[in-house]
């Protein structure tokens, strides 16, 4: 009886211990919805174009929300606007300069300010973000929402187990400060882009 | 000037129709007052996230610079035929 007692306590705390464990979220979407979606003012009318080669790892604790670190990668080519001849523009040497810095990438150092009620926790990020080779440390605020057991749902697959987290964010940066035509065509295109985030991030088997 | 007639009649009809084809075409595909489109972006909502998903398809719609260059060539084809008067037919007294 007491054996009994001490393997069903050892297999409870076992699988309390993995349950607590952090979770390692991969950010390259199976169903492609993931995009961070940028806006500027610019003459005539507003640029609105999306960025969709997201990919990237963040390591979640639901019950330390305020441990997530993880790094976000956006392929710079990936972004797009409505217009092919502004999106040559946005990918050349003068813009973003594509084809030498490939990758725009957001590392998260540091959550603060964290609030959790039930499944969402709303944060401040801290964090290193690169464009352009340009590396400056920002805070974004994030609103962070897992959804355990949902992935198989969302593949249409409920038997395949696996948890999801979704991250929701909206900041600002001068494109100056980049090194972006700093001063330069800022009566054209206005020097400060407002970037969205709106991206999940699957965990199978977790 | 036998030929200016017929010339001045050419550029004038021709302006008139590039004017206004060009107005047609660009109210036939949206009126859109913004810059052209090559690719037009819809909304989506990932049900099960809520997440904005943005789709593109590939289509062209013209922009205003579209109808600003048509419009403008055939004021400019209409204006030139100004250049070309009418033969002054001699009066007698």
């Amino acid at each position: 009886m007491k054996h009994r007692l001490l393997t069903s306590l050892i297999v409870l705390g076992t699988s309390l211990a993995l349950h607590a464990a952090p979770i390692s979220f991969d950010f390259k979407d199976p169903k492609g919805v993931n995009a961070i979606q940028f806006h500027l003012d610019s003459l005539l009318e507003p640029i609105s174009g999306t960025a969709g080669g997201v990919s990237g790892t963040v390591t979640f604790d639901p019950a330390n929300p305020g441990a997530t670190t993880g790094k976000i990668v956006v392929a710079a080519s990936s972004l797009v606007v409505s217009n092919a001849t502004m999106t040559e523009h946005l990918h050349s040497k003068n813009w973003l300069d594509v084809a030498t810095y490939p990758e725009i990438t957001f590392e998260v150092t540091k959550l603060s300010d964290v609030k959790t009620s039930g499944n969402e926790t709303t944060a401040t990020a801290a964090g290193n973000f690169t464009l352009r080779g340009v590396t400056k440390e920002i805070s974004v605020p994030v609103k962070l929402t897992h959804l355990a057991g949902a992935f198989g749902k969302r593949i249409n697959k409920p038997e395949v187990k696996g948890d999801l987290l979704v991250i929701r964010g909206e900041f600002t940066i001068n494109r100056g400060d980049f090194g972006i035509q700093p001063g330069k065509n800022e009566d054209k295109v206005n020097p400060v882009v407002k970037l969205t985030l709106g991206i999940v991030g699957s965990a199978p088997g977790a | 000037m036998a030929t200016s007639r017929p010339i001045r009649k050419v550029l004038l009809v021709s302006g008139l129709l590039v004017a206004g084809g060009t107005t047609a075409f660009w109210a036939a595909k949206g009126a859109h007052r913004g810059w052209s489109q090559h690719r037009v972006p819809h909304k989506q909502i990932d049900e099960f996230t809520g997440l904005e998903q943005i789709t593109y398809e590939d289509r062209y719609v013209p922009g205003i610079e579209v109808l600003a260059g048509g419009v403008g060539l055939g004021v400019a084809l209409a204006a030139l035929s100004l250049f070309f008067h009418k033969p002054k037919t001699a009066t007698n007294p």
